[in-house]
């Protein structure tokens, strides 16, 4: 063998090292748009205000807008983004499929379906909730926060346990995979339909209240378990960053590369799941982040896990924090649910990809 | 190395596609194996590299059974070229790196780094090193594949069919890679072939393959018209030119 003067590797970390720069300039970027969201809405908070508040400082009301209900906020957006960018750019790789995403797998849906089901059948919507936060918040009526969350949770793990199940019994390919997903949706969509038309009118504005995405109605303790259960997820998908580079390249390379493919693609699909099933679960359904971020992040870094993990996940967050504090800012006096916002943005991108994309 | 395949047997949906398959091969030969589609080819190589579990039988490295080994380990020693490449989105430098993935720990190594560069300089790829796969010929793309599996630094090669969309430039430029490969490295290659010009030219055995049983196992120089006609069904025309066999369909052949 030729042994190099070392030009080869160089070159090659350079390359990366470039792609590293994007990355710390978009985490730069990420910090800038938390500020600028800290800042913005209609109680009027300058940045020095913003720092004395940090420190302790600052008035009671200038507290209570900053920790009660901006930074909640925020961090929900910025987690729940991290993680619907890390569990669409997961899924992607894992079933080879640039459509790939918990929202066009139909996991989204079936959540609404769940969260549908708890609002109206267990009766979990009746009374009146606090309008703090959102002027939709003025409408609707969920006694039981909880149990409308847990049956979110379940109907976005049936959706994933069947597709799953569907897929390794029939061996169905990546395309078969989306088109299961299709009809799933389709079938929770009209479940849920079939549940609104039998409920009341307090229930149905429950129920369409729930399914608009916002990241304004939770609480510190459902960011924290969205941000560990986020987290640690990442750091899982960070160490079996070459498994799924291999992945990229076909079952029968990874496998004669010596991974476990059918273990990893199981493992990988039930943690995505679960990532979308507790973002959809505590902010109701954000349309297709899970597509969109890991797209401009190949874009930005190329498909290279080592870069693509991280990137995801940060453009993840900066698109919800951006759609939110857009939300936030469009009209006067309210908020415009960010779930709206992501399907204006992702809507266009999933037609640009069926038609651009070869390989779709 | 020594591979040592004994009474290697495979079948499902009670079809049975491979049957007491038995051959030995030493480091640094070159077998192909021949037969028509659906004659057990590609299941062949899979059973040997692990990707599918023989019903029956062994796959011996160096009297080591390679169903005893982890997969990292089996990786290490076996390495597979697939028939159909998927196109994944990364770069030349990246697809060869990925060979190394079998050796690595959590992160790269120095050493990681140099078998790839060596194998980019064997392979004559240093000046689309940073190119995306997307952006290569058939040839290229090919070549990256080899590289990566070369990268393995595997005892055993197995290539299913590595020249089926190749033009004759880039099937003698692959080919010849292999066979200096096989002889430098002392690696044994068993690759998969339906191009019996080539598979003359460049194999030291062919392995024969008709209905998942071994037709015959013989060198180069013992290729026969009746054996090719017995194993492939069409009457062919053996010639030589310049020492070296040629094979043609029979004029009747329409």
């Amino acid at each position: 063998m030729i042994a190099g003067n070392g030009t080869l590797r160089d070159l090659y970390r350079g390359s990366i090292r470039k792609r590293y720069y994007i990355l710390f300039f978009c985490a730069l970027f990420l910090l800038v748009v938390i500020v600028c969201a800290v800042v913005t809405g209609t109680f009027s908070l300058p940045l020095a205000r913003i720092v004395k508040a940090l420190s302790g400082g600052a008035e009671q009301s200038e507290m209570v807008v900053i920790w009660n209900i901006r930074m909640p906020r925020i961090a929900a957006a910025v987690f729940a983004g991290w993680g619907l960018g890390l569990a669409g750019c997961v899924m992607q790789s894992l079933l080879r499929n640039p459509l790939v995403s918990p929202f066009t797998l139909g996991i989204s849906h079936g959540a609404a379906f769940g969260a549908a089901f708890a609002i109206v059948v267990l009766h979990a919507g009746a009374i009146q909730i606090s309008s703090l936060r959102t002027s939709a918040t003025n409408l609707i009526a969920i006694n039981s926060i909880a149990l409308t969350t847990a049956c979110a949770f379940l109907g976005a793990m049936m959706t994933t346990v069947f597709i799953l199940l569907l897929a390794r019994i029939k061996k169905l390919s990546s395309q078969s995979v989306i088109l299961a997903g299709v009809a799933l949706s389709s079938l929770f969509v009209s479940g849920t339909i079939l549940i609104q038309y039998f409920a009341s009118e307090v229930e149905l504005a429950s129920i369409v209240f729930w399914t608009f995405g916002d990241v304004a109605r939770s609480n510190w303790n459902e960011i924290g378990i969205t941000a560990s259960c986020v987290v640690l997820i990442t750091v899982f998908f960070f160490l079996k960053r070459w498994d799924l580079n291999a992945l990229a390249s076909g079952d029968d390379t990874a496998r004669s590369l010596g991974i476990n493919v059918d273990r990893i693609r199981l493992t990988g699909m039930v943690l995505t799941a679960l990532i979308a099933a507790i973002v959809t679960a505590f902010h109701g359904v954000i349309a297709f982040l899970g597509l969109l971020a890991p797209h401009i992040a190949k874009k930005l870094v190329t498909s290279n896990h080592n870069l693509l993990i991280p990137m995801s996940c940060i453009v993840g967050s900066i698109l919800l924090l951006l759609a939110d504090t857009a939300g936030r800012s469009i009209i006067g006096s309210g908020t415009l649910p960010v779930g709206i916002l992501t399907s204006f943005m992702g809507a266009p991108l999933f037609l640009y990809l069926l038609i651009k994309e070869k390989n779709v | 190395m020594n591979l040592n395949v004994s009474g290697v047997t495979f079948g499902y949906n009670g079809k049975m596609v491979l049957d007491d398959i038995n051959f030995c091969l030493s480091g640094g030969e070159v077998l192909a194996v021949i037969g028509v589609n659906g004659a057990g080819k590609t299941t062949l190589l899979k059973c040997l590299c692990g990707i599918l579990k023989p019903s029956g039988g062994a796959v011996l490295i160096d009297s080591t059974d390679t169903a005893r080994m982890d997969r990292q380990e089996r990786a290490r020693r076996i390495s597979y070229v697939p028939q159909r490449y998927v196109d994944a989105s990364m770069s030349v430098y990246d697809a060869v790196l990925l060979g190394r993935k079998p050796h690595m720990g959590w992160s790269l190594t120095e050493h990681d780094l140099q078998v790839t560069e060596d194998v980019l300089h064997a392979l004559h790829l240093e000046s689309m090193a940073l190119r995306q796969l997307s952006n290569l010929s058939g040839g290229e793309l090919q070549k990256v594949i080899i590289g990566r599996s070369l990268a393995q630094e595997p005892d055993l090669l197995l290539l299913d069919e590595p020249t089926s969309n190749l033009d004759l430039r880039n099937q003698m430029e692959v080919m010849n890679i292999l066979n200096t490969v096989a002889k430098q490295r002392n690696v044994s290659i068993i690759v998969a072939m339906h191009d019996i010009n080539t598979a003359l030219r460049f194999a030291d055995r062919f392995l024969m393959l008709k209905d998942g049983h071994i037709h015959s196992l013989a060198p180069w120089g013992d290729i026969t018209e009746g054996l090719i006609c017995q194993v492939l069904g069409v009457d062919v025309i053996m010639g030589n030119v310049e020492g070296h066999h040629v094979v043609i369909p029979a004029p009747s052949i329409q």
